[in-house]
C-alpha cells in the first residue's frame, strides 16, 4: 500500500507550496519572492542592461521616439501632444510605478488596502479622508476635465500609465509589490488630481491652528505677538523693500463678537491635534539674476525645492518635445508636464509660499447622528459621507463624516478620543476648492514671454507658490501666486466659532494684488520661504515663514557681480549659518565662563574659532545647535510645558530677535523657581547642559555636524526597508542655503543661464530608476552630495545620431 | 545514471515551465520527471531536490553576476543574512529544492503503487 505515503507527501507538497505562496506578517511569500524567474531576482537589472525597445500601441496617433542619454534621462519626441503625454505616462509608470501608486493611495486614505490592519495606518487614512483630500481631488477633477486641453493631456497620460500596467507581467512588477505581495490597480485621472492634492497637503496643509487653540488657555492671545511675530525685524521680503502696494481691493471686517468669542482668554483647549504633520522645513530656494549682474549678460535662474529626500525621488528628469512644445526639467511621476524647468524661451522655478490657507471652525451638532448643525440661527442639514476603509486581511471600516458649510467635520467624538467633550471641528481649506493647477504647468511649458507666464500662473490656486521667472528677452520676475483668503487681523490663527457665517472667509485677495516684482533695480529676485512683503503690504498674511535663508541669499547676491553659473552652483551649496553669526556675540557675552568645567571650555573654544559654516565636518555647528536648542528650552519650556497636548515652539529667529532687542526678555525667567533668572543664567545653564550632550557625542565620535545629524535618504517605506536607504555625508540645515536636514533638503537643484543657446545644469539625490536593483537607482547621489551638477542636454530633433544617445525606444501604432 | 537524467529533466522542465507558469511549476516539473523516470523514495527526493536546486542556484547566480550584486546584497540585509549575496543565492536554491524534493517523492510513491 503506497497510497498513504503518496497522499501524505502530496499533501505535504501542496501545503509547502501554499505556505511559500503566502505573506506571513512582514515576510513576503518566500517561494514567489525567491523564484529566480518570478521573484526579486527579476528586479536585479543587469548593469549593462539594454533599454532599447520597439513598442506598439493601437491608441497612439503617430510615432514617438524616445532617446535615453547615459543618465537614463528620456528625450521624448512626439508628432503630437496626445502621444507626447501618453509616452510621459508610460515612462513614469515604467520607472516609478510603485511611488505613483503609493503616493496617490496615501492621498486617498487607502493605505490600509496595502499595509493592512495597523492602528496607526487606519488613523492616518481616516485623518486623510476627514481632511477632505478625496473631496478636494474630486472637485479638481471636475474642473480639469471641463477644460479641453487639460482633459486631453490627462486622458493621454492616464492611457500611457495603463498601457504600461497592462503590459506588465508579474515577474516585472516593481520589487515593493513583491515584498508587500499586492498588484497595481489601473490608473485614472482622479489619481492625477490626488497626486496634486498630496502636494497641496505637503505644502499648504501645515498649520498650527489646533495647537494655538490649545495654547490660548494658558498663554493669552496678546502674547502671541511676541511668541509668533508676523514680521521679523530682519525680514528681507520677496518683493523688494520700498515697493508701493495698491490700496487693498477688499477690506475684510472683524466680527463684532471676535474679542469675546475668539480672542478671549477662556480655556478653549480641545486636546487634539492633527497626526499628519508636514515637515516645517518643506521650503525651497529660488532666485533669478538679471543680465546686468551676470558675466554673460543673460539672466540666470536657480531653484532648489526642499522636500523629503526619498528613494525613489519625487522627481523624474525629462525632455518633452512635440511640434507645440519643447521643454526640459523635473517632472512629478503621477502628473503630466514639466513642473520645474525651462523651454527655448523662458525658465521658471517654484518655492513654497508658506501662507496659511487652512482654517478650522467649531461646529455645534444637534445630536450624535451629525445630521444637523446650528448655523445662522437655525438647524441646517449636513451632508453625510460614509467612507469605507478596506483593510487588507480584515473587514471594512466605515467612517461617517459630516460636511458643513465650511467643509468636512474632521474632528468629532467618533474620531478623536481625547477631544474635549461636545466639540466638533470642521476644516476649511483652500485645497478643497475646484481648481486646475495642472493647466499652469501646461502653459508654462509652452510660455514664450512674461505675459504667457503671467497668464499661466493665474490658474494656480493652491498650494501658494513663488513662481520665479526669467526669459531670454532679459526679463526677470516673481509672483507669489494662489487664491489667498483676505483675512482680518488674527483670523484663522486658531479655531474659529462656526455657528454662523461671520467668521468665514469674506473673499480673496485679488490676483493682481498678490506680491510680485518685475525687473527690479537691484537686478535680482529671491524667494526662500520668507514673508513675501514687509508691513507695507495691506493684508494680514499669516504663515510659517522661514527667514534666514533669504537673508543669506540676499546678502550674497547684493555683493556679487559678473555672476557665472559656477557662482550659482557655489551659492546653492553654501553652508553659511547667518543666524548663528548673528547669535554668536550674544551667546558669548552672556556666558559666565567661570562657571564652566574644563570640557565645556574646550567646546567653547571650538565655538569661538568656528567659521559659522555648517559644513559636514564642522564641530562648531554642532556646538552651536545644541547650545541654541538648549537655550530655547531654558527660555520657553517653563511656560509652554503647561499646554497640552502639543505646542508650537517659537522659532529660532524669534528668540534671537527678542534677546537682541531686550536681554531682560520676560520669558527668560523660569516661572517654576522662586528666584528670577537672567539671560546670564539661561545662556550659562544652556551651555552646561549642551556640554554634557556634547561630551556624549564626542565619546561616540559624532561631534562633527554630519555625523551628529546623520542625514539619510530613506526609501518611501522608511525604516521598514533600511537596506534600500543610503546615508549622505552632507552638512547644512533648514535655515542654511544648503538646507539638508536629517532626511529632508534640496530635492532638485537647477541652474539655467538663458543665453541664446540655453546652458542648464541640474542634479537630484536619487536616480532615474525607482528600482533598488538598478544601478540607476541612486547614481546621482554622489554628485549631489559633492555639490556637483550634470549638464542638461536639450536635445534637438536632428541630433538622433549624437553619441550621447545610449538607447532608443520607438512607440508606434503597429 | 537514472538519477542524473531525472535531475537534468527536473531542471529543464522547471525552467521551461517557469517561463509560462507561476513559481510552483517546479513542483509539477519534479513530479513529472519522477513519473517518467521512476526512482525509489530517497533517490526521488534527491533528484527533485537537486534538479530545482541546480536550476535556481545557477539562475540566481547568473543574474547576480550580471547585476554586480546590487540587489542581492540589499535583500540579504532585509532577510537578514548579513548582506551576503551567496547566502541569499543558497537560500533561494534551498527553498525551491525543498518543494522539488517533496513533489518528486510524491511521484515516486504514486509510481511505485502502479508498478
Amino acid at each position: 500500500m503506497r497510497i498513504i505515503p503518496f497522499a501524505f507527501s502530496a499533501v505535504a507538497t501542496i501545503l509547502l507550496v501554499f505556505l511559500l505562496n503566502k505573506k506571513w506578517g512582514a515576510i513576503p511569500p518566500l517561494g514567489k519572492f525567491l523564484s529566480p524567474q518570478h521573484g526579486f531576482w527579476q528586479n536585479a537589472e543587469a548593469v549593462n542592461a539594454d533599454f532599447d525597445d520597439d513598442l506598439k500601441f493601437p491608441n497612439l496617433k503617430g510615432k514617438v521616439n524616445v532617446y535615453f542619454d547615459e543618465r537614463l534621462v528620456p528625450h521624448v519626441f512626439a508628432d503630437n501632444d496626445e502621444d507626447l503625454y501618453f509616452v510621459q505616462g508610460y515612462l513614469h509608470a515604467k520607472f516609478r510605478l510603485f511611488q505613483m501608486e503609493l503616493q496617490t493611495m496615501y492621498a486617498a486614505g487607502r493605505l490600509t488596502e496595502i499595509i493592512g490592519n495597523n492602528p496607526t495606518i487606519i488613523r492616518v487614512d481616516r485623518e486623510t479622508r476627514r481632511s477632505g483630500m478625496v473631496y478636494a481631488a474630486e472637485n479638481a477633477l471636475k474642473e480639469f476635465e471641463a477644460d479641453p486641453a487639460s482633459k486631453l493631456v490627462c486622458d493621454a497620460y492616464t492611457a500611457g500609465v495603463n498601457a504600461y500596467i497592462e503590459s506588465l507581467p508579474e515577474s516585472q512588477l516593481p520589487i515593493e509589490y513583491k515584498l508587500l505581495d499586492y498588484k497595481p490597480e489601473k490608473w485614472n485621472n482622479l489619481k492625477i488630481a490626488l497626486f496634486l492634492k498630496q502636494m497641496s497637503r505637503t505644502l499648504a496643509g501645515q498649520v498650527d491652528d489646533l495647537e494655538l487653540t490649545n495654547e490660548k488657555g494658558v498663554i493669552p492671545f496678546s502674547e502671541f505677538k511676541i511668541l509668533y511675530p508676523q514680521v521679523p525685524d530682519s525680514l528681507m521680503p520677496i518683493v523688494p523693500v520700498g515697493t508701493k502696494f495698491d490700496a487693498p481691493g477688499i477690506l475684510p471686517v472683524k466680527p463684532a463678537s471676535a474679542d469675546s468669542l475668539y480672542f478671549g482668554e477662556k480655556d478653549t483647549s480641545i486636546h487634539v491635534a492633527e497626526i499628519i504633520k508636514e515637515d516645517p522645513n518643506n521650503g525651497s530656494n529660488n532666485w533669478a539674476v538679471a543680465g546686468i549682474k551676470t558675466k554673460s549678460g543673460a539672466p540666470i535662474l536657480c531653484n532648489d525645492p526642499h522636500l523629503e529626500l526619498t528613494f525613489p525621488s519625487i522627481w523624474y528628469e525629462m525632455q518633452l518635445n512635440s511640434p507645440h512644445v519643447n521643454v526640459y526639467g523635473a517632472t512629478f511621476p503621477g502628473s503630466p508636464n514639466v513642473i520645474i524647468g525651462f523651454n527655448d524661451n523662458i525658465a521658471w522655478g517654484v518655492t513654497n509660499a508658506q501662507r496659511d490657507v487652512k482654517d478650522f471652525y467649531e461646529i455645534k451638532f444637534k445630536d450624535d447622528t451629525k445630521r444637523e448643525y446650528w448655523f445662522n440661527g437655525r438647524w441646517l442639514n449636513t451632508q453625510i459621507h460614509i467612507d469605507t476603509l478596506k483593510v487588507r486581511g480584515a473587514g471594512d471600516i466605515y467612517d461617517t463624516v459630516a460636511y458643513t458649510f465650511f467643509g468636512p467635520v474632521m474632528f468629532d467624538k467618533s474620531f478623536a478620543d481625547s477631544l474635549a467633550p461636545g466639540k466638533a471641528i470642521a476644516c476649511r481649506w483652500a485645497a478643497h476648492d475646484a481648481s486646475n493647477e495642472g493647466l499652469t504647468f501646461y502653459k508654462l511649458n509652452r510660455a514664450k514671454n512674461y505675459d504667457d507666464y503671467l497668464e499661466a500662473i493665474k490658474h494656480f490656486t493652491c498650494p501658494g507658490q513663488n513662481f520665479v521667472f526669467a526669459a531670454k528677452s532679459g526679463d526677470i520676475a516673481i509672483w507669489q501666486q494662489a487664491k489667498f483668503p483676505a483675512r482680518w487681523y488674527g483670523q484663522g490663527l486658531m479655531i474659529m466659532p462656526g455657528e454662523d457665517s461671520s467668521y468665514s472667509w469674506q473673499g480673496y485677495i485679488p490676483q493682481s494684488e498678490n506680491p510680485h516684482a518685475i525687473n527690479p533695480a537691484q537686478g535680482y529676485l529671491v524667494s526662500a520661504n520668507q514673508r513675501p512683503a514687509d508691513t507695507a503690504y495691506p493684508y494680514f498674511i499669516p504663515g510659517n515663514y522661514i527667514n534666514a535663508r533669504a537673508i543669506s541669499i540676499n546678502h550674497q547676491l547684493q555683493n556679487m557681480d559678473q555672476i557665472t553659473v559656477d557662482d550659482m552652483k557655489r551659492l546653492q551649496n553654501d553652508y553659511f549659518n547667518v543666524t548663528a553669526e548673528d547669535a554668536r556675540s550674544l551667546l558669548v557675552r552672556y556666558l559666565r565662563e567661570s562657571d564652566l568645567n574644563q570640557d565645556a571650555r574646550r567646546y567653547l573654544d571650538i565655538f569661538r574659532s568656528w567659521d559659522a559654516q555648517a559644513s559636514p565636518g564642522s564641530k562648531g555647528q554642532t556646538v552651536y545647535q545644541l547650545w541654541w536648542d538648549s537655550l530655547a528650552h531654558e527660555v520657553w519650556a517653563d511656560e509652554l510645558s503647561k499646554v497640552r497636548p502639543v505646542v508650537v515652539v517659537p522659532n529660532q529667529q524669534t528668540l534671537l530677535e527678542a534677546l537682541l532687542k531686550d536681554s531682560a526678555f520676560k520669558y527668560v525667567d523660569n516661572i517654576n523657581t522662586p528666584q528670577k533668572e537672567t539671560l546670564y543664567d539661561d545662556v550659562t545653564a544652556a551651555f552646561q547642559k549642551a556640554s554634557v550632550e556634547l561630551g556624549k557625542e564626542e565619546k561616540a565620535g559624532t561631534l562633527e555636524w554630519t555625523k551628529h545629524k546623520s542625514p539619510r535618504i530613506y526609501h518611501l517605506l522608511k525604516s521598514s526597508l533600511m537596506p534600500f536607504s543610503e546615508p549622505i555625508a552632507v552638512g547644512g540645515n533648514g535655515d542654511i542655503i544648503n538646507a539638508t536636514t536629517e532626511s529632508h533638503g534640496p530635492s532638485w537643484r537647477m541652474i539655467v543661464q538663458l543665453t541664446e543657446n540655453t546652458e542648464a545644469y541640474g542634479v537630484y539625490p536619487g536616480g532615474q530608476s525607482g528600482n533598488p536593483g538598478s544601478k540607476y537607482y541612486d547614481d546621482f547621489v554622489g554628485a549631489w552630495t559633492k555639490g556637483q551638477y550634470y549638464s542638461l542636454w536639450i536635445m534637438k530633433r536632428k541630433e538622433t545620431g549624437d553619441p550621447r544617445v545610449k538607447w532608443r525606444v520607438s512607440f508606434g501604432t503597429r | 545514471m537514472k538519477i542524473l537524467v531525472a535531475i537534468i529533466l527536473t531542471a529543464l522542465l522547471s525552467f521551461v515551465g517557469g517561463l509560462y507558469l507561476p513559481w510552483w511549476n517546479i513542483a509539477i516539473a519534479a513530479f513529472i520527471s519522477v513519473l517518467l523516470i521512476p526512482l525509489a523514495g530517497g533517490r526521488a527526493f534527491l533528484a527533485g531536490f537537486a534538479g530545482v536546486f541546480l536550476l535556481w542556484f545557477l539562475l540566481a547566480w547568473w543574474i547576480d553576476i550580471k547585476n554586480q550584486h546590487i540587489l542581492s546584497r540589499k535583500i540579504a540585509e532585509i532577510f537578514p543574512l548579513g548582506g551576503s549575496s551567496f547566502a541569499i543565492i543558497l537560500v533561494t536554491a534551498f527553498i525551491g529544492a525543498l518543494v522539488g524534493g517533496l513533489a518528486a517523492t510524491s511521484a515516486s510513491f504514486l509510481r511505485n503503487r502502479r508498478s
